[in-house]
């Protein structure tokens, strides 16, 4: 061991190093999980880092993964050592050119973390879904199981895509192998080099396109000549297996890692055997030598090379003992014979016993299974339930695993408590919050065993899916052997449980061993503590005898100045109490590593730090665990127990992270859920609520607009309904004449605020005594909980205010809508959410959404629960997720839909008149829906009418009834990020804004791919350090505004809502009004941002940042040049600052100065220069006059002379 | 017309130095500052409180956020490296030092005793000729007491020379109960300069906001009274240089100060003001009033009208003052 470099990296790392190792072309594109490799490549190539070959390779961006399978293709085409990497949805799209470059014989390695497929719900997790799809493709397929093989299966399948001219699938599983921490040993460089055939890369470069010698490619064919053409490349499809072999035994002879096309693992004699690939085989290895052990003949054989699938040696690599074969599948192929695996096994079989290749003369019993899909557990004990099944008399064949299916009844049942944990590994899990640092103190950890001991280390984390308040679980294993354990951690030896607010609703104490070692982080002191817990805390604590510790970390942290980041005090607890290191050897240990991780941020964060670690031991604390239970006190249930039977049965278990114990039934068969559910979680996230001083509100309502949550609104209401308020419950009169006689009040919704603070920054009132207060004033939210609980209820029950009565265009009368869109899981003090409230506001009863995958997507509707959500009568915003690129044709299929069933309805009415009666025709066919007024009076209409048809039987009357709300106006909206307009579905985009059909567009601008961490789009302005502009944006914003006006029938404004908020509003009414294309792009702040204060300031930050005009804001309406006025109305002044004030008020930017301080200068220079150019130009436009055909005025005729 | 004088044990061509501020963060202002005349220049200050926050600000940002949510588990590419902390202020005194021949002198502003000194060395080696220490400090703590601020400055002063071999200049604020004695303690600790006064950001009240504010407001002439009174009463009473600045604009405030006692002046709100170019006018001027007054060196006529040497002592005493209220009139109502 002591020879070999190790190091401790997730299997995206250990991919992306071989790949960049050895090309010299990468395009690339983000997509979870695989993004990580193309932000490696990107910041290895800004940093100057060179290859094996000497020379810093190319690292593209492109508008999607169709893009960079494109441009990966042309560099094939002409010679380049490239690669590409993606996933899922991402490996779709490169679908069409991975069959031209398979067919065309380029050696290539794509590089996919396998995710699942979007189906009935999209999943970021891992599967072979996206695998399968591609099986066709004539690419070769090589599965690595571990973050070790990942990386050595990188190199591999570089070495043999050369001589065998066939291009690679390198697949690793997603999230379990790609984000997976292990200890790996690190392949050289020249065994790296050794391993490449320089005479086969010659010869690639040879055959490569060139006028100095050239070629046709890419012909088109007639039957005469395609069929022939397409089974000449049959040989080297026929040689590659070999040839892969042939580089596997070259890398074992070099490396010392011995890998087959097929590998047995087992009892040499098995008569029953699993066979699958990916991270699964890992898990299975280790069920079957502990199965062996104990006795049992049975063996997994671990598919390495799926494509080209070789028969023989597939056949060869099964002891002929065998009588019984589960294939397992990790996806899903609804109606095929059987999943694809389990096919190719079966096709083998069937011909190796058929012509003779294997000692088997009958075929074996082989049954097909599934598991796994989007990372579902897969462990040892459901292996085993597979064996089991295997030695049924009838075994159950295209069972599931891993599931309980009480739909078709597949699922096969497995023991939960069957282990196979070797007593020589340690095994601790941590339960962190997102923001405290848990999780990376935890990698560090890894490194600190992996990289400084002689034992193995693995880490596997699990994430929240909402972004704000997020819980993280960390699983480590620490071992002296191999760990192949890919499953979660269920018997831990060591728990540590970072945030006392996880006792209220998870039992933390589950996964914890008999006698195993338990650490909270409490404010309470060892005294108290015990008090505090809830019953089942205390009853598991008491049952395992476990040893209980308890620190105040927050209070170290906060005392050491490093606020909330309890990370390195936690981690020197875990040192001291897990025994994995001697504690004074793990103490310095950490220190070192603190040095090493801080070092480079400067000195003051390695003090503080340190100190942290100096002051933790002395606040460690062992708490005395009683004899016996002394609570009372339940946990907390996922949802509010007023939820609807489905939202608390069923979200209410996700919400715990008790998902896995829900049965099929419980789901949908088509994946639509209820949406009013957000409202029922209740998370409590604020440690401080703002409370309103009413006596000092001047009743703006712009704390309730900027509201990112909707958890801070406003009613307007008669006096009589305060009758029986709650004592505390505030009102007072209403200040806005138009509300004369009736009483106003703001309240916040304290259990589903995340205190991001954005409402008290934006407050403009002040007190008039301590003007330090506002209007509303955070106040820590426990001591208020219950009475501010009573008031929200109080205030939910209070009227709403009459639709019609309402100024839509002034805020402070607007606001005062019911928000359909509320309690997002979106980042505190999310940038995105005002707007989709607002537009939930104005339009939500008749809104029908479709929604770009992102962020928007994923705070909108990500399980376990919806903000999207209803009024009094039931309506509200519905909303569906199609995919990332093609989010703008979706919208427009609505809109299509909706016109033509409105169509067909209104003729039907119109032969219905007879039995209808005219006047009622004619209300409904030629209603006037253009305000709140009319959109009800029609939907009086549409009642009536469909009472009148409850007692038509006619053909007529039985078409009109289920289209007949399509009567009502319906407001189509088209929401995403400027990832998805700006790039990936700007095509389809411009052609649904050129259809000229009444959608509206709502780009929700970042200026950067937020939801997958922070990749540069084309709305990245210049200079920002983005992933994949790790060396800072080189070229200027697109203006995506500016093209779509270019049409002169497309409205489009551009807003910001912290800078001009009723600007904002005036655009989303205009646009809705609008019976054509509209384009709304509003700037959203963004934690990726790294706003100088925090998000709480964001709304500051696009003031800022519309004061230096680098973001302008315009309405562009045709219906005013139809008017003969100028369409373009510039709505924000000359730049009053310069854009470097802003550009250095966020980390974005800031960071360029830091990392390369000339180009920060030369950068900023540029983008001054193009904020000045922007204005000018749109200042000339805006103030240009035109008549009603958009042409300059004709000057006015000379009077002719007397 | 000899106008040399010494500072910090440099030998300057004329009493004019370009202050530590925002002008002298470009090296062709620094040279434009030498063809028109600068004696010497003060380099910007490197702010230790900017560069410990910068690690924080650095620190929180590229971990705000990460490790929460699957898909983004982090926000930003993570730099091999960053240019933090001195390094760009050291290679400012590498350039500064390359583009002029006039001596560039450092200016270190905090208000602790850490990090300090090796900020300071680390200036020493990239080639400043001296350093001016800009302590700053407003004591709103009300349990700390004046012998405890002025302790500080003494730290300062002799952890920084205990490090450095060139000579240091500290600039001060005038906010001592006993500036003579505070200047004494300094000169003692071993400063070899002293420069009178620093200006603080002065908070203001923004009626439209309710906000209380900073900005950065130019000297005006009338700050010169200032350090005329406190360079005259030190001149000959301590071994320090004296440097006068705040309120220096014309000629005539350069001779006033010099006369006063000063070594030099520091300059700078006038050169925001009127351009850098203005130092000729200022040089030229002061060359006219020397030679019809018929003085014939700048070492001739400093320290002149120091309190020591100028013809009423008292004058610099608090008496003076007093005299001038009750020499003073209203106007007579109309």
């Amino acid at each position: 061991m002591s020879n070999k470099q190790y190091t401790t990296i997730d299997g995206n790392e250990a991919v992306s190093y071989a790949s960049y190792r050895l090309n010299e072309v990468m395009a690339i594109y983000p997509i979870t999980p695989s993004s990580n490799m193309g932000e490696w490549c990107d910041q290895w190539a800004a940093e100057g880092k060179r290859n094996v070959w000497g020379t810093i390779p190319s690292v593209v961006e492109m508008q999607s993964e169709g893009g960079a399978a494109g441009a990966i293709h042309g560099a094939l085409q002409t010679g380049a050592l490239a690669n590409t990497y993606t996933a899922s949805q991402g490996l779709l799209l490169k679908i069409p050119n991975m069959f031209k470059i398979a067919g065309e014989l380029l050696p290539t390695v794509f590089h996919v973390s396998a995710r699942t497929l979007a189906t009935h719900a999209l999943s970021i997790f891992g599967d072979h879904s996206d695998i399968m799809a591609a099986r066709s493709t004539g690419f070769a397929m090589l599965g690595a199981a571990s973050v070790q093989e990942a990386m050595d299966f990188a190199v591999i399948a570089q070495a043999a895509t050369f001589p065998s001219r066939v291009p690679f699938v390198h697949f690793f599983d997603g999230f379990r192998t790609s984000h997976e921490v292990q200890k790996i040993h690190v392949v050289p460089d020249d065994v790296m080099r050794s391993l490449m055939d320089m005479d086969a890369i010659a010869a690639h470069r040879n055959r490569s396109m060139s006028p100095d010698r050239p070629v046709l490619r890419g012909t088109a064919q007639n039957p005469d000549a395609f069929f022939q053409g397409r089974e000449a490349c049959n040989p080297y499809f026929d040689a590659c297996p070999g040839i892969v072999q042939k580089v596997m035994d070259d890398f074992a002879q070099k490396v010392g890692r011995v890998y087959q096309l097929f590998q047995y693992v087992g009892a040499p004699d098995a008569e029953r055997l699993v066979i699958l690939m990916g991270s699964g085989c890992e898990t299975a290895h280790e069920a079957v030598d502990y199965l062996v052990e104990h006795g049992e003949k049975v063996g997994v054989l671990k598919v390495r090379l799926y494509r080209p699938f070789d028969m023989k040696r597939f056949l060869a690599s099964i002891p002929a003992t065998v009588k019984s074969i589960a294939v397992l599948d990790r996806t899903k192929e609804p109606g095929a014979a059987g999943e694809p695996l389990y096919q190719d096994c079966v096709a083998a079989f069937y011909e190796g016993v058929a012509n003779g290749w294997t000692p088997f003369k009958t075929m074996p019993t082989i049954i097909g299974g599934r598991y796994g899909l989007s990372s579902k557990e897969f462990t040892p004990a459901m292996v085993k339930a597979v064996f089991d099944n295997l030695q049924a008399a009838q075994p159950k064949t295209h069972f599931t695993v891993g599931i309980h299916d009480d739909v078709s009844h597949t699922s096969l049942d497995y023991d939960p408590e069957f282990s196979t944990e070797g007593g020589d590994v340690i095994r601790a899990m941590f339960y962190g919050l997102g923001a405290d640092g848990t999780v990376g103190a935890n990698k560090n950890s890894i490194k600190i065993i992996g990289e400084g001991t002689g034992n193995y280390a693995q880490g596997y984390f699990v994430y929240d899916s909402r972004k704000s308040g997020s819980m993280t679980v960390s699983h480590l294993r620490f071992g002296p052997s191999e760990i192949r354990s890919t499953y979660l951690v269920s018997k831990a030896n060591f728990v540590a449980c970072h945030q006392p607010v996880f006792l209220e609703r998870h039992d933390v104490i589950k996964p914890l061993v008999q006698g195993g070692t338990f650490l909270l982080n409490t404010p309470y002191s060892k005294d108290e503590i015990w008090e505090k817990l809830p019953q089942p805390i205390q009853e598991g604590l008491v049952r395992k005898q476990a040893k209980f510790y308890v620190i105040d970390a927050t209070h170290v942290a906060r005392e050491s100045g490093m606020g909330g980041r309890i990370n390195t005090i936690m981690q020197a607890c875990f040192f001291a109490l897990s025994g994995v290191l001697p504690k004074d050897e793990a103490i310095e240990a950490i220190k070192y590593s603190i040095q090493k991780t801080y070092g480079k941020k400067g000195e003051e964060v390695v003090r503080k730090n340190i100190e942290a670690v100096n002051h933790t031991l002395a606040n460690l604390h062992q708490v005395a665990v009683p004899a016996r239970v002394t609570s009372t006190e339940p946990l907390q249930p996922g949802v509010s127990p007023d939820a609807p039977e489905y939202i608390r049965n069923v979200l209410g278990k996700l919400a715990l992270n008790l998902g896995d114990e829900l049965p099929v039934s419980a789901f949908p068969c088509d994946g639509t859920f209820p949406t009013n559910s957000a409202r029922y979680e209740k998370r409590n996230l604020a440690l401080d609520i703002p409370v309103w001083d009413e006596k000092t509100c001047i009743q703006c309502a712009k704390c309730v607009a900027v509201c990112p949550h909707a958890a801070i609104r406003m009613k307007v209401y008669n006096p009589a309904a305060l009758a029986g308020a709650p004592p505390a419950f505030k009102a007072v009169d209403a200040r806005s004449p138009d509300w004369k006689g009736l009483k106003f009040t703001l309240q916040v919704a304290p259990e589903d605020c995340t205190g991001c603070t954005l409402c008290v920054e934006v407050c403009p009132a002040r007190n008039k005594t301590e003007a330090k207060l506002k209007a509303i004033n955070m106040r820590p939210q426990a001591p208020l909980r219950l009475q501010e609980r009573e008031n929200w209820n109080f205030f939910l029950g209070l009227p709403e205010m009459d639709r019609r009565k309402i100024k839509v265009t002034q805020l402070r009368s607007q606001q005062v809508m019911q928000p359909l869109f509320e309690f997002s899981g979106a980042c505190a003090g999310c940038g995105e959410t005002p707007y989709v409230k607002m537009l939930s506001q104005l339009f939500g009863d008749r809104a029908i959404i479709a929604n770009a995958t992102g962020c928007s997507s994923i705070y909108g509707g990500n399980l376990p629960t919806t903000p999207y959500a209803k009024n009094h009568d039931g309506r509200g915003p519905t909303w569906c997720n199609s995919l990332f690129e093609d989010n703008a044709e979706f919208g427009l299929g609505f809109r299509v839909s909706i016109d033509k069933q409105k169509a067909f309805a209104e003729d039907l009415v119109r032969t219905l008149a007879p039995s209808l009666g005219q006047d009622l025709v004619d209300g409904l066919v030629n209603a006037r829906q253009t305000d709140e007024a009319g959109i009800i009076q029609q939907r009086e209409r549409v009642a009536a009418l469909k009472q009148k048809l409850q007692g038509n039987g006619s053909l007529e009357a039985r078409l009109l009834l289920p289209i007949a709300d399509h009567l009502v106006r319906k407001s189509v909206w088209i929401l995403g990020g400027d990832g998805w307009a700006y790039d990936i579905g700007y095509g389809g985009l411009d052609h649904v804004l050129a259809s000229g059909r009444d959608v509206n567009v709502l780009v929700l601008d970042t200026e950067v791919y937020s939801n997958t961490g922070g990749q540069a789009s084309k709305a990245t302005p210049r200079g920002a350090v983005a992933k994949f502009a790790a060396g800072g944006k080189q070229m200027a914003k697109k203006d995506l505004g500016l093209m779509a006006m270019i049409y002169g029938n497309i409205y489009v404004a551009s807003v910001a809502m912290g800078a001009k908020d009723e600007q904002t509003l005036r655009a989303f009414v205009e646009a809705e009004s609008y019976p054509g294309p509209s384009l709304i792009i509003a700037y959203s702040h963004c934690i990726a941002h790294g706003i100088a204060v925090d998000m709480g300031v964001g709304m500051r930050q696009q003031r800022t940042l519309v004061n230096t005009g680098q973001w302008l804001l315009y309405r562009y309406d045709p219906r005013r040049a139809d008017a003969g006025e100028n369409p373009l109305q510039l709505d924000s002044t000359a730049a009053k600052l310069k854009v470097q004030e802003f550009l250095l008020s966020e980390n974005r930017f800031k960071m360029l100065t830091k990392s390369r301080p000339d180009e920060a200068k030369r950068l900023f220079a540029l983008a001054q220069k193009d904020v000045d150019t922007r204005w000018q130009l749109y200042a000339h436009l805006s103030s240009r006059k035109q008549d009603v055909n958009g042409q300059p005025p004709k000057p006015a005729a000379t009077p002719a002379a007397p | 017309m000899d106008l040399t004088t010494t500072y910090l044990g440099l030998t300057l061509r004329n009493p004019l130095v370009l202050s530590a501020s925002p002008l002298s963060e470009n090296t062709d202002n620094l040279k434009r500052a030498q063809d028109a005349g600068a004696a010497a220049v003060v380099l910007h200050s490197l702010f230790e409180e900017q560069l410990r926050r910068e690690s924080e600000e650095l620190d929180y940002h590229m971990s705000h956020g990460t490790e929460s949510f699957a898909e983004a588990l982090s926000y930003f590419p993570e730099p091999a490296e960053y240019r933090l902390g001195p390094e760009d202020y050291l290679e400012h005194i590498a350039k500064a030092k390359a583009a002029v021949n006039i001596p560039v002198i450092a200016s270190l502003n905090g208000a602790s005793v850490g990090g300090w000194t090796e900020y300071a060395r680390k200036c020493q080696e990239a080639g400043a000729d001296a350093l001016e220490l800009n302590i700053y400090y407003i004591p709103t703590r009300l349990e700390l007491t004046a012998a405890e601020v002025e302790q500080t400055y003494i730290d300062i002063l002799k952890a920084v020379k205990g490090v450095v071999t060139l000579p240091v200049a500290v600039k001060l604020s005038p906010f001592f109960s006993s500036m003579g004695n505070m200047a004494r303690r300094l000169d003692q600790a071993g400063a070899n300069g002293l420069v009178l006064f620093n200006r603080f950001y002065q908070p203001d009240i923004n009626l439209d906001t309710l906000e209380v504010e900073h900005s950065v407001l130019l000297s005006t002439p009338q700050a010169r009274r200032l350090p005329l009174r406190w360079i005259a009463v030190l001149y000959g009473r301590i071994r320090a240089d004296l440097a006068a600045t705040s309120g220096i604009h014309n000629a005539y405030d350069v001779l006033k100060v010099l006369m006063a006692g000063a070594s030099v002046t520091m300059l700078c709100s006038v050169l925001m003001k009127q351009g850098i170019d203005f130092l000729r006018v200022i040089e030229r001027e002061m060359r006219t009033w020397m030679e019809q007054h018929e003085y014939e060196s700048v070492q001739q006529l400093q320290g002149s009208l120091s309190q020591k040497n100028c013809p009423d002592p008292s004058a610099f005493e608090r008496a003076q003052y007093m005299r001038i209220l009750t020499s003073w009139r209203p106007p007579a109502s109309s």
